[in-house]
């Protein structure tokens, strides 16, 4: 039997709503069977905590007097981009600041959410209209009009492994890798992760309500390199990096908790960001896709010590072997790492279903769905404009 | 007799040359090698335990060491874990050999064994948040 949202709405409103986190769904699907369970639960709450680089912050600071058109901005030392309107910029989480390279937009992003003021810089030519040819004062997030983070890249859907064949120690964003296959590092959530639990993105489109940061925020757009068109398993699981989120919301409601500036050695700024996305049990199927567990979820561990684009995969291995704490490569048992936070993804699903259950965040259907076949492409590096 | 851990850092190029072997050969010291990372183009580290050798032997391997290059420090340094602030993501788990720092697997929250740990070093650059630092 089909559940429509407004029927969900409803049971929620009079408090009868069954809403679990996906790891109480399993167990209800071991209890019941998945068909029960379809039945018996509403709405199942996913959630992820990683590194997310493409993120970022938009913000207005309002007029001086006399105004200025800020071309070139900088926070606390970090480049923003001001090529928008005379007080809009654009802080990227990544950004690093031009004297410290271990301090970053991300830092920034922390520091305003933590209630801190920053050093706002701003230069420009001045014009007519905005005389102004330099700015510098002390901004909060309570002092600016409007602050929203706003990330092109959340949430992959999936995500390869890395380990490191070469003689040497590799620092990248997937962490320390230690050489001759020293150990494997991995980035997702797994079964816990939103965009696995509903893999063709039937709930999940343009204007879901998520958990972003610590706030209430919305998905804006698919997210950049958003490729739903990888190999899947005959559940759907994509077996590589696949959809991904462009996210919005208000950063003044956002709080450090969910949002954390960190930095990968000799690769640079970051930030970890929280995303929870609610999902409906509007049927039998996407109950059975919500009850993928780690064991079903497959990744390939990639060599990151061979410098170019098609590294070779070296295995295909499940969350559920990633967890246990080492894999088997080339005959060898390695060990294995995360580097996103169940500790953290699963308050942020915890938080997410009480949210839910005492009606605060409610449940919409996507205003438009993500585009299901968006082909991925590389960069041609072209010697002429009219080269194929 | 005494029992003293020591670490031992390489210039590169020094790994090759057997100077363990010659601590125990030439000096007659108990070792015993808590950890080891060495390999030809990179910094070697060594960490021992020497024990059952007696004050004046330890000082001579020792000195022996320093002749050829390497710098030897008493294991006094150690590692703090600025606890309130870790985000239990793992990354530092992935460089910790001896497991000092390990993911509880049922809270997949981190934990930190002093006992275990050899000061190293590596779990330094690579939690992203640094928050282990060495203290001395
Ligand atoms: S220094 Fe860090 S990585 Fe090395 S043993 Fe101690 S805790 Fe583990
Ligand atoms: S890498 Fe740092 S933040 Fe992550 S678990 Fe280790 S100590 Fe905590």
């Amino acid at each position: 039997m089909a559940k429509s949202y407004e029927e969900i709405a409803h049971r929620i409103r009079q408090g009868k709503a069954v809403v679990l986190t996906k790891e109480e769904f399993l167990k209800a699907v071991d209890e019941q069977g998945v068909d029960r369970a379809a039945e018996t639960v509403d709405v199942v709450t996913t959630a992820t905590f990683g590194a997310m680089c493409s993120s970022g912050a938009f913000l207005n600071f309002g007029h001086a007097d006399p105004p200025i058109k800020m071309s070139r901005v900088w926070l606390n030392g970090v480049p923003a981009y001001g090529g928008l309107a005379a007080v809009d910029a654009y802080l990227g989480a990544t950004e690093q600041s031009e004297l410290d390279p271990t301090y970053g937009g991300a830092h920034v992003i922390e520091e305003l959410v933590a209630g801190k003021r920053v050093r706002l810089r701003a230069v420009s030519q001045g014009t007519d209209c905005y005389p102004r040819r330099e700015v510098e004062t002390w901004v909060s997030l309570r002092e600016v009009n409007q602050a929203y983070l706003f990330n092109p890249r959340n949430a992959y859907q999936n995500y390869a492994a890395a380990t490191n064949g070469s003689d040497r120690t590799i620092y990248t964003y997937m962490g320390t890798l230690l050489p001759r296959y020293g150990n494997v590092t991995y980035s997702t959530a797994g079964q816990l992760s939103p965009l696995l639990n509903d893999p063709y993105y039937r709930t999940i489109g343009v204007g879901t309500r998520v958990f972003l940061g610590g706030a209430q925020g919305y998905v804006a757009w698919e997210g950049t390199q958003h490729n739903p068109a990888v190999k899947r398993t005959d559940q759907g699981v994509p077996l590589g990096g696949a959809g991904t989120l462009a996210l919005i919301g208000n950063l003044k409601e956002m709080s450090r908790e969910y949002l954390r500036a960190a930095v990968f050695h000799r690769y640079g700024v970051t930030l970890y960001v929280g995303v929870g996305v609610p999902i409906p049990v509007l049927d039998q199927d996407l109950a059975a896709q919500l009850a993928i567990r780690d064991k079903d979820i497959l990744t390939s561990v990639y060599d990151y010590g061979v410098p170019v684009r098609s590294r070779p995969a070296l295995a295909q291995v499940s969350y559920a072997e990633l967890r246990s704490g080492a894999v088997t490569l080339q005959g060898r048992r390695v060990p294995t790492a995360p580097l996103s936070s169940l500790a953290k993804a699963r308050r942020i699903a915890a938080l997410l279903r009480e949210e839910v259950r005492a009606g605060r965040f409610a449940l919409n259907p996507p205003v438009q769905p993500l585009p299901a076949t968006t082909p991925f492409r590389p960069l041609t590096i072209r010697q002429a404009e009219g080269e194929e | 007799m005494i029992k003293k851990r020591i670490v031992i850092t390489f210039p590169p190029g020094l790994a090759e040359k057997p100077l363990t072997y010659h601590l125990v050969k030439d000096f007659d010291l108990v070792i015993n090698i808590l950890f080891a990372r060495i390999s030809p183009e990179e910094e070697g580290k060594l960490v021992l335990e020497i024990g059952n050798s007696s004050e004046e032997q330890v000082e001579r391997g020792l000195a022996f060491l320093r002749e050829n290059g390497a710098q030897v420090e008493p294991l006094s340094r150690e590692i703090t874990w600025n606890e309130a602030e870790c985000i239990h993501c793992g990354a530092c788990t992935a460089v910790c050999r001896p497991q000092a720092l390990a993911l509880n697997p049922e809270s997949w929250e981190l934990s930190f064994d002093q006992d275990r740990c050899i000061v190293c070093e590596q779990c330094v650059t690579a939690c992203p948040l640094g928050i282990l630092r060495v203290s001395f």
